[in-house]
């Protein structure tokens, strides 16, 4: 009975080992294919690379203008899920505090909204942002991620803040303190986890968005990590060597910051998902 | 709750609390959705300031746009074939990423690597491995089915675009069913065990019934992004070979961006909502009542 038990694990467990290895394949071949010469890339793609080269990270990282996406990137991840993080806590807190006719169904649109797919409203939002000249900036960019992100966040937030002890609060605000501060100090921080899975939620859309940047962003110079990704691609379509490099070049940011977050992560996909 | 002294003070926290966060909500998603709706009524074109009523043609023109109907039906062939095989593959994953196997926290992070990419990349990357890698491997072992790329052929093009979503999305769903799988009381299936139950009675009569919420969600979330998949059709398959993979969200991206039909266009986006609507939310109303009490 133990051995058999043993054999089953064993056989579950190489089983599975392949499945991951046929999963992660195309990250392997990438991999190995960065490295090589375009000739090699096309006569034998599965062969490790001969002569080790930089060659074609230096040429994509140059020819996709690598630092400036990059940046554009991080400053429009960054600012959009710390607005949407702090205004929507701020909003969930007060829809739960405030339980009015007008909060409650200032809350139910937004939950209802939910359910609006983005491509029922591209083309009217390019068109007023558009005519108001408020198109082609990081900033504007910024501002849509708010709009777009905020009713999960709301959503998310209101199912806890419900949870926090209104007397919490309450003894705060006896002890002198303004709402603004009895939110920062007492209720934003007893709000952390939900807020590690909102952020990291938002991080993995907000990153690796293609569609509303290629929208609102038209310069190259404001362009994203997947944008220049995309045109990058859409110029170079015969040098396999740089492309592949360019593409492992957008890859890897992301995995390493998997590599230390990755507990989190898949936490805030658990947590994000019990609504 | 202490409430405010005086209405000016209550007004300020409420602008303030709750201001710039329905601000954006209502300028970015409220007022397009509905100034859409209007636009589906003008014949605007998307570079005269002025434009006209045309009243229902945006919509008979919809009806009788056969591409647009085309592109849909493919779509709805995709999603349900991409739904059910993401929800089977997640499901068959987490179960046994649960059975206290060595190392099985590993094999979660890995099998979600694909959802931190997005599907732009995800796109390029198998377009090498469908037209480079796969080709190779056909000619070297002379098997004639990857001999040809399949990107080059309209119904194997239209299966890359599946193996692809399956591979992205399956191990995004996984992280929910073990989530779900976890919440399952040992002692009801230790009771079922010792009373004789076997494996297959276990996941039919206890399992499957008290997952049925992390299947709401699942199904929820895979239908939600199938219907609306552009990036991985863009960068994939790039609707071709000879427009047979065009998906309807990018039909309705060139309709409106390419064509400059933007009346039209946001017909067809209008149109694309209200179905996507109604099955989302038919999906959910109907598989709660399938839920159980453990």
């Amino acid at each position: 009975m133990e051995n058999k038990n043993g054999t089953l694990a064993w056989t579950k467990f190489i089983a599975l080992l392949v499945c991951l290895v046929l999963f992660v394949f195309p990250f392997l071949m990438l991999l190995v294919n960065s490295f090589k010469e375009n000739k090699a890339i096309t006569s034998s793609p599965l062969s490790l690379p001969h002569n080790f080269s930089w060659e074609n990270y230096t040429n994509a990282f140059g020819k996709m203008e690598y630092v400036s996406a990059f940046t554009n990137s991080v400053i429009i991840t960054v600012l959009s899920v710390v607005l949407i993080s702090f205004l929507s806590a701020m909003t969930a807190h007060y829809f739960v505090r405030h339980q009015t006719k007008l909060n409650q169904y200032t809350f139910f649109l937004m939950v209802a909204a939910m359910i609006i797919p983005f491509q029922a409203i591209m083309i009217p939002l390019v068109k007023i942002y558009g005519s108001i000249g408020f198109l082609d900036s990081k900033w504007a960019l910024i501002y849509m991620y708010i709009g777009f992100g905020s009713p999960l966040a709301v959503f998310i937030y209101h199912g806890f803040v419900k949870s926090i002890p209104a007397e919490l609060e309450e003894a705060a605000l006896i002890d002198g303190c303004t709402r603004t501060q009895t939110f920062f100090r007492i209720v934003f921080p007893v709000l952390t986890p939900t807020t590690v899975t909102i952020a990291i939620l938002n991080v993995l859309w907000i990153w690796n968005d293609f569609l509303l940047p290629s929208l609102v962003l038209i310069a190259p110079v404001e362009r994203t990590l997947p944008l220049s990704t995309f045109y990058f691609f859409g110029t170079y379509t015969v040098d396999y060597g740089p492309l592949m490099a360019g593409l492992m070049l957008t890859i890897l940011p992301v995995l390493i910051v998997y590599l230390f977050a990755q507990k989190y992560i898949i936490q805030g996909v658990m947590q994000g998902s019990i609504k | 709750m202490i409430t405010e002294k005086g209405l000016w003070n209550r007004l300020r926290l409420r602008l303030l609390f709750t201001g710039p966060t329905l601000f954006a909500f209502l300028a970015v998603m409220i007022i397009p959705f509905l100034y859409g709706i209007y636009l589906t009524f003008t014949n605007w074109d998307g570079i005269s300031t002025t434009s006209s009523l045309v009243g229902f043609d945006n919509y008979v023109s919809v009806f009788k746009d056969a591409v647009f109907w085309k592109s849909f039906l493919l779509t709805l062939k995709y999603v349900f074939i991409s739904v059910a095989l993401i929800n089977s593959v997640a499901f068959l994953l987490a179960y046994v990423l649960t059975s206290g196997l060595k190392g099985q926290s590993i094999f979660r992070a890995g099998f979600f690597i694909p959802n931190l990419v997005g599907g732009i990349v995800l796109g390029f990357v198998w377009q090498f491995i469908f037209s480079n890698v796969l080709v190779y491997v056909g000619k070297e072992l002379s098997l004639p089915l990857f001999s040809a790329s399949w990107l080059s052929d309209p119904n194997k093009a239209f299966w890359t675009m599946i193996i692809v979503t399956v591979w992205q999305y399956a191990g995004y769903m996984m992280v929910i069913f073990v989530a779900g799988l976890m919440n399952v009381p040992k002692d009801i299936l230790e009771a079922a065990s010792i009373d004789g139950a076997n494996l297959w009675t276990t996941m039919r009569k206890m399992i499957l019934p008290l997952m049925v919420p992390s299947f709401i969600v699942c199904i929820f979330l895979s239908l939600q992004r199938c219907f609306m998949v552009y990036d991985l059709n863009l960068s994939l398959t790039k609707g071709g070979p000879f427009k047979s993979t065009e998906m309807v969200s990018m039909h309705v991206y060139e309709k409106a961006f390419l064509s400059r039909d933007y009346g039209v266009g946001q017909a067809e986006a209008f149109v694309l909502f209200l179905l996507v609507a109604t099955i989302t939310i038919a999906q959910v109303y109907f598989s709660k009542k399938l839920e159980v009490e453990a």
